[in-house]
């Protein structure tokens, strides 16, 4: 079976451990919740998976109907051409190109030829609703856009996971619910395996399929929504560290 | 009307410069000081190494449809020369140290363009034809000028068309704005960075064969107070920033002129002091430049 794996792995930053040993499987079809307090390595794990940090230990590996294949040591483009996607916080387009321009720089940079890219990108933003973007320049795009359109950009080339740093981060309920429905569609109609990093948890306990929980670098639980819901250590690191996160968190998990 | 036109064609230079600059500028935050010597190199390139007076100019026989591409081709290929060499290995050093590279090669080109040609100023003739005057409205101007003006408008355009609609222009936007991003994407890095050397040469070359030809005259200073007045209208146009870099050449140019008609005759020894003041004034109240290149910091 098709999956993407992190094994045992572990970062360290100048002796400050963020990561250590940790597990995490992501399968095509299915979405996978990552969430966690502040500072939990959230961010770290996703730039581990993606080649944007090596890890200190452990090992990433993607696994196809043929083959087994070590992504350690992969730059980000190489990881993005074997069908690893991502998004950033905040977005990060390039904020003078034009939407349809970010989406097909992207098809360009996998190797496709600029019809090509063109083609997809422009198809791209109609799957996802925002057809009537495609020419705004992407610096001048409301906030809700801007993330729709860097998930776009993910999705060029159709690749077979994709990793979303946060989201839903800023965004209203309504807002949240189409990017949910959104979501959604990635799983089904693409088939991406999805790992969504959220710290809205009420949208990753009604979106995803598996959740895993870190805390301090450490995965403190896994499971269905129904068992991290009732998880006495869930609840545990998100009270020890109230101060910092939304309160939103504890009524969901109360 | 002349001074209309004198203010276009000293624009049209100092906008051909600045974008020149602005297009290493986007891609690597090097402030390239070494454009200036790619400008004389470029003429240099013409001639037989003399001590003489008169230049000896090997290629002056070639028609001009087979000058300019040569000469194009001298700026762009030592632009991409001095990447390779040079600029390459500080492609993860901090911008201080770049442009202090940038120095340093500028001053290696001088000298060996010294060490051949001595630093004496020689008299050229290249496109003679080009000096005669036209009738435009009334007024007489130098053929060269008009052909300064519409060229340079060709060149932006033909720049504006190749970054819109060719694939290479796409990637060397996106370079442009969050070169780590676009690397992280699979942009060609490499490819990028030559082609944005290159154009910068070619640039850099047109306007060395603009001023040897207005002037008749070439030096291996040349290149310097253009590429001086070219780098100040890349920082008030926006550092990084195309379109800017061209409008704030324009101005530049067309401030010059405006001063050297408007100033009393005892105060035009000083127009740049002046030209210089209103750059200031310009960076007080728009310290990010008139158009502001948003992508100009980066973060992972």
């Amino acid at each position: 079976m098709s999956q993407l794996s992190a094994d045992k792995l572990s970062v360290a930053f100048a002796g400050l451990k963020a990561l250590s040993d940790v597990d995490l499987t992501i399968t095509p079809g299915l979405i996978t919740g990552l969430i966690g307090p502040n500072g939990a390595g959230k961010t770290t794990l996703v730039n581990v998976l993606t080649g944007f940090q090596t890890p200190t230990g452990g090992a990433v590996s993607l696994d196809t109907a043929s083959a087994k294949l070590n992504l350690s040591g992969l730059k980000p483009y190489e990881i993005r051409r074997r069908g690893i996607a991502r998004t950033f916080q905040g977005g990060r387009l390039f904020r003078d190109l034009a939407v349809i321009d970010n989406l097909e720089v992207t098809g360009v940079g996998l190797g496709q030829s600029r019809s090509k890219a063109r083609a997809e990108a422009a198809a791209m933003l109609d799957w996802i609703g925002i057809g009537a973007l495609q020419n705004r320049i992407a610096g001048t795009l409301p906030y809700t856009d801007e993330r729709r359109v860097a998930i776009g950009r993910a999705l060029i080339g159709k690749p077979d996971y994709i990793l979303l740093d946060e989201p839903a981060a800023g965004m209203s309920g309504p807002e949240a619910a189409d990017l949910a429905a959104l979501i959604r569609r990635i799983a089904a109609e693409i088939g991406c395996g999805v790992l969504l990093i959220e710290h809205n948890v009420g949208l990753v306990l009604s979106l995803c399929d598996h959740i895993v929980v870190l805390d301090s670098g450490v995965v403190i639980e896994t499971g269905v929504p129904a068992s991290i819901r009732v998880s006495e250590k869930v609840r545990h690191a998100y009270m020890g560290t109230a101060a910092e996160t939304n309160l939103p968190v504890l009524e969901v998990l109360a | 009307m002349q001074t209309l036109f004198d203010a276009l064609s000293l624009g049209s230079l100092y906008a051909l410069g600045a974008l020149g600059i602005a297009l290493i500028f986007g891609v690597m935050r090097l402030v390239n000081f070494a454009h200036g010597d790619v400008i004389s190199f470029s003429i240099f390139g013409l001639l037989w190494p003399s001590v003489d007076a008169v230049a000896i100019v090997f290629a002056g026989e070639l028609p001009w449809f087979l000058l300019i591409p040569f000469v194009l081709a001298m700026g762009a290929g030592l632009s991409v020369l001095s990447e390779i060499i040079v600029f390459r290995r500080f492609r993860r050093a901090n911008p201080a140290t770049m442009m202090i590279a940038s120095f340093a090669l500028g001053f290696v080109i001088r000298y060996f363009l010294l060490m051949l040609f001595s630093s004496r100023p020689k008299s050229i003739s290249l496109l003679p034809a080009l000096s005669q005057p036209v009738e435009i409205l009334g007024a007489r101007i130098p053929l060269l000028q008009v052909i300064t003006i519409a060229a340079t408008i060709a060149i932006l355009f033909a720049l504006t068309a190749f970054l819109k609609r060719t694939r290479f222009g796409l990637e060397m936007r996106a370079a442009a704005e969050n070169f780590t991003m676009a690397r992280m994407l699979g942009v060609r890095a490499n490819r990028v960075i030559m082609g944005a050397f290159a154009l910068s040469g070619a640039l850099a070359a047109a306007i060395g064969l603009i001023l040897a030809a207005q002037t008749g005259t070439v030096d291996i200073q040349m290149g310097a107070s253009v590429m001086l007045m070219a780098f100040i209208a890349t920082v008030i146009g926006g550092l990084g920033s195309l379109p800017g870099a061209v409008l704030a050449g324009f101005l530049l140019g067309a401030a010059s002129v405006v001063m050297q008609t408007v100033l009393p005759i005892d105060a035009r020894p000083f127009r740049d002091a002046f030209v210089y003041g209103a750059v200031i004034l310009v960076l007080i109240f728009r310290p990010q430049g008139l158009i502001a290149a948003r992508g100009t910091k980066e973060r992972v």
